[in-house]
Parts: structure tokens; C-alpha cells; sequence
């Protein structure tokens, strides 16, 4: 489904990546780990199009989107969630939804149906509907900011740490919804920091370190790899 | 009463027209973070194509939309010739080729038409007076008011009602995000100037309309004009850059009145004094503008 080959990023004359390889599956959902400035969340922007690749090859369902832009990318069915959790604050949660539902915008029959199963999803997000998004807090955010990538029907989708910031029980409800989107058939590829919580819901995941693959298995495997920490610490 | 009305028509039909302006500029620098330099000539444009049309035998409100249109072709020029080339490399090189872009047109203006003043078609309207309320008031005072009143409405319309408007909006906080939401950055940037391009054919219209007469340096004026109302409104909030045209109208007018005829002179000192007051008191402008927000 998106295949990344020897991937590099370079800010510069810093490589913030080094020929990075990896999979999604269809209906997967893995999981990208790795401590602060490993490279994760470059890959992710490089991946949805905002950074510009400085070697390799990014591939979703078969197709080359290496140099595609962000608004190529979105169309060709690839939805990212950026770790800056970037709503518009001064728009409010009902235009947030919609300009989701950009590329879409001619099917306003398909975009009401598609809102209200996410209201069902994310019953804060209707009540809310009419206030700006920057009086929300940071969890319904995040839901908003989900639920706005979710508005552009991708088929897969990137989360990059949606955890970050939020209080342990807030980071509960979105697990269990990604859980419930992973249910429903969606290809996932998860950023985090927070490792037991992304094993907990993924198939398969890689470790990052200095920008490179450091390991990479099932999820179990990963779990009893030893040295987890030891990439986290920076041993 | 008289007086009074005299006074409030003053101030809204000169806060309305640098509204305009204002909104004018401050649509781009919200979305790009730029200031076009190249703004002004805009109106130039607008002015010399009423010049180079009064010939013609068109109706003027035919002139009037030619007119119109141009401003917004060469808004939308300004944007290929000047921004897109360079806008992701480098902020300097934007401010220079935008000023150069100005330079060039004042140039062409100068070369092909000419540095003396060029009449400009006006309807009769534009040179009657009406009296309302014992106040005797040019007509154009009233039609620069209505038309202020149906552009801004227009605008706020455009803004918060129509797919384009929000994504403009959305792509002047976060420009990446709305491009990853699937918003092409280039239709949005090319719509700023086109919209921007429309409020300076309109407002070039009912500003050279109170002179009567078109030169190559008209355009400085209104720039300057739009750049501090945007100042002191607040540089990157639609509504601010409204309500800071109307506020420097405002203490344009109110200098206008009260200042004796030897002080008249130095009214813009005493302008600018108390806008660097306002600045003071509030450095971002009066309404702060989306919180967030960097360059693309």
C-alpha cells in the first residue's frame, strides 16, 4: 500500500534522514518509533509532501508520489495529522471539517454522510460545531484534527504523535479510536514516543534512530526486544 | 447637526475608501506574510485604462469594470511576475522585485503616457452636491460610502461563506496545512491577487475620482495609506485592517477640522504621532490577528 525505499531528508547539510526503508501493508497498521530527533516526523513530512526528498522513493498503491506536492498527495489518498495538531483556530469546527473535505467538494451528498458518521465518532466535535477550533482543548484538537483528516476519505493514514501533550486518559480515548479506524479497514502508519501505547494497537512497527531503521519486527517482537530503551536513551 | 453630518459623511466615505485599501493589501500579507509593494500602482493602472478608454465612446460604467478588470489582471501579474518565482526562496528578494515590479509600471506609465496629469472621465454625479440635513456633501462622498458598505459585505460574504473564502482563510493561519488538506496553494495566492486587484480597481475609481486626473505616482498615496490602517488595525486581521482604515479616516478628518490653517500642513505629523501612540499602547495592532502561522 505505501512503500518508502532508501528514503533521505536533508535539512541543509544535515541528514535528518539516511536511506530509510519500510512497509505498510494494506489494512496494517504500523507503527514508527524512535526517540526525539531520530528522523520520525521528517519521514512523515517528507512522506505527505512538505518536505522535499533528497534521495529514494516513496510509492502509494503502486503509484510514485516521491515529488509530489502536499495537494497531489491528499488526492492521491493519503491523509496526514501532523504532530503540530495544526486546526485553524480562528475557523470553527464545522469549516475546519470542511475544508477537510476539500478534494471532495463537489460531493456534498457523500461529505454529509462522511460527517456524520464521524459526529457519531467524535459526539464533542458536533456539539462544538459552531466554535472557533482554538477555544477547544488540546484533546478535542486532536479529535478534530483526526477527524478533518478523516474527512478527506483517505485510504491510508498518517498519525504523527497523537499523543503528544495530552493527559493519560485523553491518550486512552484516541487509542481506542484509532483501534476502531484500524477496524474499519484503514492503513495506518502511527508515529509516537509513547511505546507501549503504540505496540499495543500496531501489527507491525520500525525503530528509528540517528535517522536510519534501527529494528524492526511485529509488534510482540519489538515488545521483547531487550534494547528498546537503549534507543530511547541514546545508549 | 449640520456639522455633524458633514463630519460623519467625512469620515465614512474616507475611512470607507481607505478600508478598501487596506483590506486590499492586507488579504496578500495575510496569506504570504508579503507586503506588495507593487499595490499602489494597481490604482495607477485602473486610472490610466479610464484615460486610455475616455476616447472610446463607451458608456463610463463599461470604462469603470474595464477598468476594474485590469487592476485585476495586473494584480494577478504581480503575483507571476514578482512572487512566484522567488516567494519560497527568499523574503528579500520578494520585497525587491515587488518594488521593482512598481518601478517598472510608474516607468512604463511615465515613458508611454506621460508625468503630467491625465484627465479621467468622471460621470456628473461624481461632480454634483446634495444637501442632507442643511450639510452640503459631493455626491461621490455618498457613492464611495455605498460602495465601501456593498464591497466589505461582499468581502466578509466571500470570506465566511464560500469554500474559497475559508480556505484563504485557513491558508493565511497555516498555509502547509491547508496545502495538505488538498487546497492548492497557487489558486489561493492567484485569488488574493485578484481579489486584491478588484479592491484597488474600485477604490482607484472613487479616489481618482475626487481628483479628477491620473499620474504616473498616484498609486503612493493609497499604498502608504493601506499600509498604516493595516498597522494600526493589526497586520494580519481582515477585520483589523477595516477598522484601522476607519480609525486613520478618523483622525484625518478630526485634524482636518479642528487644526488651524497654518498647522494644516504638518496634519500627517500629527497623524503619524498618534499613530505611533496607538502602536505603542498596541504593538500588534487593535485586532490581533490568528494566533499561529509561518511562512510557506
Amino acid at each position: 500500500m505505501l512503500e518508502i525505499n532508501d528514503l533521505s531528508v536533508s535539512y541543509g547539510a544535515i541528514r535528518a534522514v539516511r536511506g530509510v526503508s519500510f512497509s505498510v501493508g494494506k489494512g496494517e497498521l504500523v507503527s514508527l518509533l524512535g526517540a526525539n530527533g531520530a528522523g520520525k516526523s521528517s519521514t512523515i513530512k517528507c512522506i505527505a509532501g512538505a518536505l522535499k526528498a533528497a534521495g529514494g522513493s516513496i510509492a502509494l498503491e503502486g503509484k510514485d508520489i516521491t515529488t509530489a506536492n502536499p495537494e497531489q498527495v491528499i488526492r492521491a489518498g493519503l491523509a496526514t495529522v501532523p504532530e503540530t495538531r495544526d486546526v485553524f483556530p480562528d475557523l470553527t469546527v464545522a469549516e475546519n471539517l470542511m475544508l477537510g473535505a476539500y478534494i471532495h467538494r463537489r460531493d456534498q451528498a457523500g461529505n454529509r454522510q462522511n460527517l456524520e458518521k464521524l459526529h457519531t465518532l467524535f459526539p464533542r466535535l458536533a456539539e462544538r460545531s459552531n466554535q472557533p477550533a482554538g477555544t477547544l482543548s488540546g484533546g478535542e484538537q486532536q479529535m478534530l484534527v483526526i477527524a478533518r483528516a478523516l474527512m478527506a476519505r483517505p485510504r491510508v493514514l498518517l498519525l504523527d504523535e497523537p499523543s503528544l501533550g495530552l493527559a493519560p486518559a485523553i491518550v486512552e480515548r484516541i487509542f481506542e479510536m484509532i483501534e476502531t479506524l484500524k477496524k474499519s479497514g484503514l492503513t495506518i502508519l502511527l508515529v509516537e514516543q509513547n511505546v507501549n501505547q503504540a505496540l499495543s494497537v500496531a501489527d507491525r512497527a520500525y525503530v528509528m534512530r540517528l535517522g536510519a531503521i534501527a529494528t524492526s519486527g511485529t509488534a510482540e517482537e519489538i515488545r521483547a526486544t531487550s534494547d528498546l530503551s537503549a534507543h530511547y536513551l541514546g545508549g | 447637526m449640520a456639522f455633524a453630518i458633514q463630519f460623519v459623511i467625512d469620515v465614512l466615505s474616507l475611512g470607507g475608501a481607505y478600508a478598501l485599501m487596506a483590506l486590499g493589501l492586507v488579504i496578500i500579507y495575510g496569506i504570504l506574510r508579503l507586503v506588495n509593494f507593487a499595490y499602489g500602482e494597481l490604482i495607477m493602472v485602473a486610472g490610466y485604462t479610464m484615460f486610455l478608454t475616455s476616447g472610446s465612446g463607451l458608456p463610463w460604467i463599461i470604462m469603470a469594470v474595464l477598468a476594474v478588470g485590469m487592476a485585476i489582471v495586473f494584480g494577478i501579474i504581480t503575483d507571476y511576475v514578482a512572487f512566484r518565482p522567488v516567494r519560497a526562496k527568499s523574503v528579500t528578494a520578494v520585497l525587491i522585485t515587488s518594488f521593482a515590479f512598481s518601478n517598472l509600471l510608474q516607468n512604463a506609465a511615465l515613458l508611454f503616457i506621460s508625468p503630467r496629469p491625465r484627465n479621467v472621465p468622471l460621470p456628473d454625479i461624481f461632480s454634483q452636491t446634495v444637501s442632507i440635513g442643511g450639510a452640503i456633501t459631493p455626491v461621490r462622498n455618498l457613492i464611495t460610502i455605498a460602495a465601501s458598505i456593498v464591497l466589505l459585505a461582499a468581502v466578509a460574504f466571500l470570506m465566511r461563506r464560500t469554500t474559497l473564502g475559508i480556505a484563504m482563510r485557513a491558508a493565511a493561519t497555516n498555509f502547509t496545512m491547508a496545502r495538505m488538506l488538498g487546497v492548492p496553494a497557487n489558486l489561493i495566492i492567484s485569488s488574493a491577487f485578484a481579489l486584491s486587484g478588484f479592491l484597488a480597481g474600485v477604490v482607484g475609481i472613487l479616489w481618482i475620482g475626487r481628483i479628477g486626473t491620473v499620474v504616473p505616482g498616484v498609486g503612493l498615496e493609497p499604498l502608504l495609506v493601506a499600509f498604516i490602517a493595516t498597522v494600526i488595525g493589526g497586520m494580519r486581521s481582515l477585520p483589523g485592517a477595516v477598522v484601522g482604515g476607519f480609525l486613520l479616516a478618523l483622525i484625518d478628518t478630526t485634524l482636518n477640522y479642528t487644526l488651524s490653517q497654518d498647522l494644516l500642513k504638518f496634519r500627517d505629523a500629527f497623524t503619524f504621532s498618534l499613530v505611533i501612540l496607538i502602536l505603542l499602547w498596541r504593538p500588534e495592532g487593535l485586532i490581533k490577528g490568528p494566533a499561529s502561522g509561518q511562512r510557506t
